[in-house]
């Protein structure tokens, strides 16, 4: 507590939470009063906008105490008193490193990518989706959550509806109204969650997450059935087998900077969601509903991979692989296990990394042949062979390549997951090589090959185009070769949920662990039990 | 000395990352003797450490240097560091020093190549993913190498990547090896588990403190074996090796017969306390897949035509020998037969890729014959490869084989009297489909002076096709492929020796073949070197069988040796046997094992998959879509409520306040 006093009274000079949420919608709001005869600046006041509030994620990192598992920089003022909703915004280690991604992310749209029209309410849009997003992940109080949680979805209908292509509208619409119908029912779970505590606690009414996780005041049959309302809502947005769909046409139809952002931040929304408002509010549902999730995590990874090796279009290839990789997460996270949520953790940030790569790079191939389609591509490898270098890497670093970025927290997740739930791990590990089918033919059919028609004249990666990957590509091999700054600004936080869990569960208390316990686990006693 | 060992695999990554920013403008042959260069500076460092551990005590033989911690989690922990013992020492040393020479010849073979500099990058980058793991001082570490060396032999693979048939190998092969991943990446995390640690050290440790169960330890080795079945192409993942012959020549040499096929191996011998703890079923079982893996393969190469294909196979087939010994506790000989078979094997794909130089790009040995008058040093130094692994004494092959089979024979049992008898006719068949090999090419009658009738078979695609059948097809774009695999060979053709960057390995490595018995001689305890350098890894091992039972042995093994290359000699130098009635087709198809796999892929495998994205497309979707238009329509016939007058929706909105605020005064005061 004394560390949250201190930061309650650092934030009336300074509070990057707020400047990080606010400066992006300032930006929107100076883009939205230019008028349109000047609009050839309006790139650059995005840029500047998100890159500053980027560079506010950047110096939060350099400024987060990595041996504190609570939440930092916070600020806590009141907003509706009479009904206890308040402005409680933390981060911790859980969420640090999305809002760092999304910090990055942002400005990288925004340079490598410039909309066909009306760019001034593309970039509004976009600058509001990125304050959105950053409300998300530092959001402690279930009304402020929800509210941001329902705001992201305004900005990336339009995003989709005006910007995208095809069948765009359907697309946008198809997203809109799945991701509502899933968070309506969490409203009410909001609501009843606030009103059973007070009724349970006595005292008065709060949506303060952190109050009512530390509480755990809500009967067992109450957690369940409220932790169900939240799942529904984050498995939409995972999103989780059955209730996939609306991703691949989301992700084909969006302009090329709503798939970067689609799939770098929002889709983490569900993971993320399931961490804080799932295992840390309700964690004896969490473990009641874990053999359910890790089900569907599960299916998910196999599944999805199918679905993706019979794409015939290469963004609706990279949106199926995205279930797949979503359901390594979902594995970690109820797997209940340090190794596995922290692997979840990790693994959210480097989806976050690879995949918006991804998109970037079929986005480029879309501007030069204006098709998507793997039968109408060929032998791009011998027509633009610096290009297929940097496809190649980050294709191997969504393959799960040891020595890049998609491979630890992958492999922690199904660490995580046979210590947890062992036989759901042992099948989900199918899907590195179900990952390798996929991935390597598309390449194949795309990059191998003599190019035929416009292929053999594709050019190769600009240097413009190239510098807007930098970035992604360096982290791709440095997280890859040196996680563990991440791992320990990550840890302390789930060691503490894990606590927490334990406390509040009636998990095995064997998933609780602490470092003194390593000799005791090392005689074995896991070998014989088979998971949950 | 540990402190240099970080040295050893960071050489060949710098020259990787060398080549990567400046690769082009080195060029050809810059890059090629830069890359040369990493490599040998490699070797001169495993050299000195190898020096240094031998001039120590026999228990002081482990060196250990951390660098940095991996992938830290709770109490997981995984940390880059290396170990260098007797094992990983002898892995390196012939890692870099074959790499080094094999990496001299590409200069060579390489020559004129458009991708040249990027071929030296990818060789590099190989040989530091094989020290990694060979010298990981965990298990991840090792998976990183055995990814790494992977990905590497999918880059080479499909090098000349414009022939379809080329990448479509290259994927292959990666795939395949990922099924065996699957079986390493389980077994890790059930060493976790049970040990607590993935340091090799630790779990030794633990093995030997008998902390790791019967049933643990079997589930880890059987884990352990899926991997290797698919990095050492055993039954039932050898499929993808044959093909993988479509990548250059010396990377055949390097990738898929001297190192990387071998790491199974490896990890099978480093993990042997484990094995000793498992259930004697689990070694039967190694044992019995290397076995039966070494007579299909051995069969299968008797029938082949291309020159690459035959020694693929017979690598597939003398990995099998090390599988054998391996499963039969005999890990010594399963490491000296590795390190002989690396000399002679990559000897003969040298040479065979010099061959195919000097008879412009053919590779079908039907069109071969007397090149011994051409190329007199290729000749001879293939000479020496294929008395080696047809087990003639002195050359190295002879010892080593002597020594697994001698092995499988001591163990006893109708098990291992079956594992030797097998091993006995293995030998023999693989001394007939080399000497055939040799016969073909070497002597005889110049055939490629005789113009060829049959295009489909004797062409361009040879290291491409996959069995011969699928030859017409594959003709087809042949035609447009890259000019460094399409044959150009005319009866007028006469071919030339290599230039001294391919023929000076061709000699060192001819040498190292006829002498590399000398490391490991039956005769006295002083004599077996490897035995008692590796015996801090791997133990003591009785062969039992001992002086004159081991003589009788030795005679037996080399007389079905001679027996082999005499047939051979009466069926392809004198002709007085048709080939037909030797080279059955079902040898030629495989045992239709791969068409088999490729049917189920393409068949079955293929159509469940296409149900699959039905499914999704028509039943997952199709529901979301569906409950949509329901509640459009029902949403039509509630228009019906939406009657405009304000006061209506007044009185909609108050009762339904009422409704609602019943509700909470009722839940609050309860």
């Amino acid at each position: 507590m004394g560390v949250q006093l201190l930061a309650s009274e650092s934030a009336t000079t300074f509070s990057p939470l707020l400047w990080m949420i606010l400066l992006p919608l300032i930006g929107a709001a100076v883009i939205a009063s230019i008028p349109r005869s000047r609009s050839d600046s309006l790139r650059q006041i995005a840029l500047t906008f998100s890159a500053l509030s980027g560079a506010i994620s950047v110096y939060m990192l350099t400024e987060f105490d990595a041996k504190d598992a609570g939440f930092q920089f916070v600020v806590n003022a009141e907003w509706i008193k009479s009904l206890g909703i308040s402005w409680h915004l933390g981060v911790d280690g859980i969420s640090l490193f999305l809002l760092v991604l999304t910090g990055i992310l942002f400005p990288i749209a925004i340079v490598a990518i410039t909309p066909d029209h009306d760019a001034k309410a593309y970039y509004s849009w976009l600058l509001v989706l990125m304050a959105g997003s950053m409300g998300v992940f530092v959001a402690l109080d279930l009304v402020v959550f929800f509210l941001f949680f329902e705001i992201v979805l305004v900005p990336m209908y339009f995003l989709i509806g005006l910007w995208g292509h095809g069948d765009r509208i359907y697309a946008a619409t198809k997203f809109f109204l799945y991701t509502m119908f899933g968070s309506a029912l969490m409203l009410v779970g909001i609501l009843a969650t606030a009103f059973l505590h007070q009724r349970a606690s006595g005292g008065a009414l709060t949506f303060d997450l952190v109050q009512i996780a530390k509480d755990q005041s809500l009967s067992t049959g109450a957690g369940r059935w409220i932790f169900g309302t939240f799942a529904l809502a984050f498995a939409v947005k995972v999103p989780l087998f059955p209730l996939h769909t609306w991703l691949p046409d989301a992700h084909t139809e969006a302009p090329t900077a709503g798939s970067v952002i689609l799939a770098g931040v929002m889709l983490k929304l569900g993971t993320y969601g399931f961490i804080r408002f799932g295992l840390y509010l309700f964690p004896e549902a969490a473990h009641f509903f874990a053999p359910l999730l890790l089900t569907l995590g599960v299916i998910g990874i196999i599944y999805g991979a199918i679905c993706a090796t019979m794409q015939k279009d290469l963004k609706r290839l990279v949106a199926y692989s995205s279930v797949a990789h979503l359901g390594f997460i979902v594995l970690g996270i109820f797997s209940m296990t340090t190794q596995g949520i922290e692997g979840g953790v990790l693994q959210m940030v480097n989806h976050g990394i690879t995949t918006p790569a991804m998109f970037l790079l079929v986005g480029m191939i879309y501007e030069r042949r204006h098709t998507r389609s793997i039968a109408e591509l060929s032998g791009l490898q011998k027509s633009a062979p610096i290009f297929a270098g940097v496809f190649m890497l980050v294709m191997l670093s969504s393959v799960g390549l040891p020595g890049l970025n998609g491979f630890p927290g992958e492999f922690l997740t199904l660490l995580g997951g046979f210590k947890g739930a062992r036989w759901w791990s042992v099948v989900a590990a199918t899907g590195v090589i179900l990952s390798a089918v996929y991935l390597l033919w598309a390449y194949q059919r795309v990059f191998h090959g003599e190019p035929e028609g416009d292929n053999a004249t594709m050019p190769d990666l600009k240097l413009n185009e190239g510098l807007s990957l930098l970035p992604l590509l360096v982290l791709i091999v440095v997280l890859g070769v040196y996680p563990k700054p991440m791992l320990d600004r990550i840890e302390p936080s789930v060691e503490a949920l894990m606590e927490h869990i334990g406390a509040h569960s009636n998990a095995d208390v064997r998933d609780v662990e602490r470092p003194s316990e390593h000799d005791a686990e090392a005689s074995g006693s896991h070998a014989e039990e088979g998971g949950r | 000395m540990h402190q240099l060992i970080w040295l050893i695999p960071a050489l060949p990554l710098a020259g990787f990352l060398l080549q990567v920013v400046a690769g082009r403008r080195l060029g050809d042959p810059g890059a090629g003797w830069i890359a040369t260069g990493a490599i040998g500076a490699s070797f001169a460092v495993v050299g000195a450490t190898f020096i240094d551990m031998w001039s120590k005590d026999a228990e002081a033989r482990t060196l250990h240097q951390t660098l940095f911690n991996w992938i830290p989690s709770g109490n997981f922990k995984v940390s880059i560091g290396f170990l260098a013992d007797p094992l990983s020492i002898t892995m390196a040393l012939f890692v870099t020093g074959i790499g080094a020479l094999i990496h001299l010849y590409s200069i060579g073979y390489m020559k004129g190549d458009e991708k040249f500099s990027k071929f030296f990058l990818y060789l590099n980058l190989f040989i530091f993913s094989m020290l990694m793991l060979v010298l990981g001082d965990n298990l991840l570490l090792t998976f990183l190498g055995w990814e790494g060396v992977g990905a590497c032999s999918y880059f080479l693979i499909s090098f000349w990547h414009t022939d379809p048939a080329n990448a479509s190998a290259g994927k292959k092969a990666f795939v395949t090896n990922r099924v065996g991943d699957w079986g390493f990446m389980v077994a890790t995390f059930f060493t976790w588990t049970v040990v607590g640690s993935i340091n090799y050290l630790d779990i030794t440790g633990a093995a030997h403190g008998g902390a790791i169960g019967t049933g643990a330890a079997t589930a880890i080795v059987v884990l352990f074996l899926v991997a290797a079945t698919g990095k050492s192409a055993q039954l039932p993942l050898f499929v993808w090796l044959p093909d993988a012959m479509a990548g250059p020549t010396p990377v055949s040499a390097l990738i898929h017969a001297a190192t990387m096929v071998t790491s199974g191996v490896y990890l099978l011998v480093r993990l042997n306390p484990v094995l000793h703890l498992a259930s004697p079923w689990a070694g039967t079982l190694i044992a019995w897949v290397g076995a039966i893996t070494a007579l299909v393969a051995a069969t299968i190469a008797i029938s082949q035509t291309d020159i690459k294909k035959v020694l693929a196979y017979s690598t597939v087939s003398q990995l099998g020998f090390l599988f054998l010994a391996v499963g039969t506790g005999n890990y010594i000989a399963a490491i000296f037969h590795m390190v002989t078979h690396a000399f002679f094997k990559a000897l003969m794909f040298l040479g065979s890729g010099s061959v195919i130089l000097g008879m412009a790009h053919e590779q079908d040995m039907r069109r071969f014959g007397n090149l011994r008058k051409y190329m007199p040093i290729t000749a001879i130094t293939f000479i020496v490869g294929w008395l080696s692994i047809a087990g003639v004494p002195p050359f190295s092959g002879f010892w080593s084989k002597d020594e697994i089979l001698a092995g499988a024979f001591g163990k006893g049992g109708v098990s291992g009297y079956a594992l030797w008898a097998i091993g006995l006719v293995t030998a023999l068949m693989t001394a007939f489909y080399m000497s055939r090999q040799v016969f073909m090419t070497f002597f005889g009658e110049e055939k490629w002076r005789v113009p060829s009738t049959d295009d489909g078979q004797a062409g361009d695609h040879a290291d491409a096709e996959s069995h011969g059948e699928d030859a017409a097809d594959e003709v087809a774009h042949d035609d447009s492929a890259h000019d460094h695999h399409g044959s150009h060979l005319t009866p007028e053709h006469t071919p030339r020796e290599s230039p001294w960057t391919m023929t000076l390995p061709l000699v060192l490595l001819a040498g190292l073949a006829t002498i590399g018995g000398v490391l490991n001689l039956p005769f006295a305890k002083a004599t077996e070197f490897l035995g008692q350098w590796l015996e801090p890894v791997v133990g003591t091992h009785e062969l039992g069988v001992d002086g004159p039972g081991l003589v009788v042995l030795a005679i037996i093994a080399t007389l079905s040796g001679l027996v082999g290359i005499a047939l051979a000699a009466v069926v392809y130098l004198r002709h007085q046997i048709d080939p037909e009635r030797i080279e059955l087709d079902v040898f030629a198809k495989g045992w239709y094992i791969d068409s088999s796999y490729a049917w189920f892929m393409g068949g079955p495998g293929r159509k469940f998959f296409d149900a699959v994205a039905w499914f999704d497309k028509t039943i997952i979707d199709g529901a979301v879509n569906g409950v949509a238009s329901v509640v459009a329509t029902t949403s039509g016939e509630l228009r019906q409520a939406q009657t405009g007058r304000v006061r209506n929706y007044a009185i909609g909105i108050a009762s339904g306040a009422v409704v609602v605020l019943a509700y909470v005064v009722v839940r609050m005061s309860s």
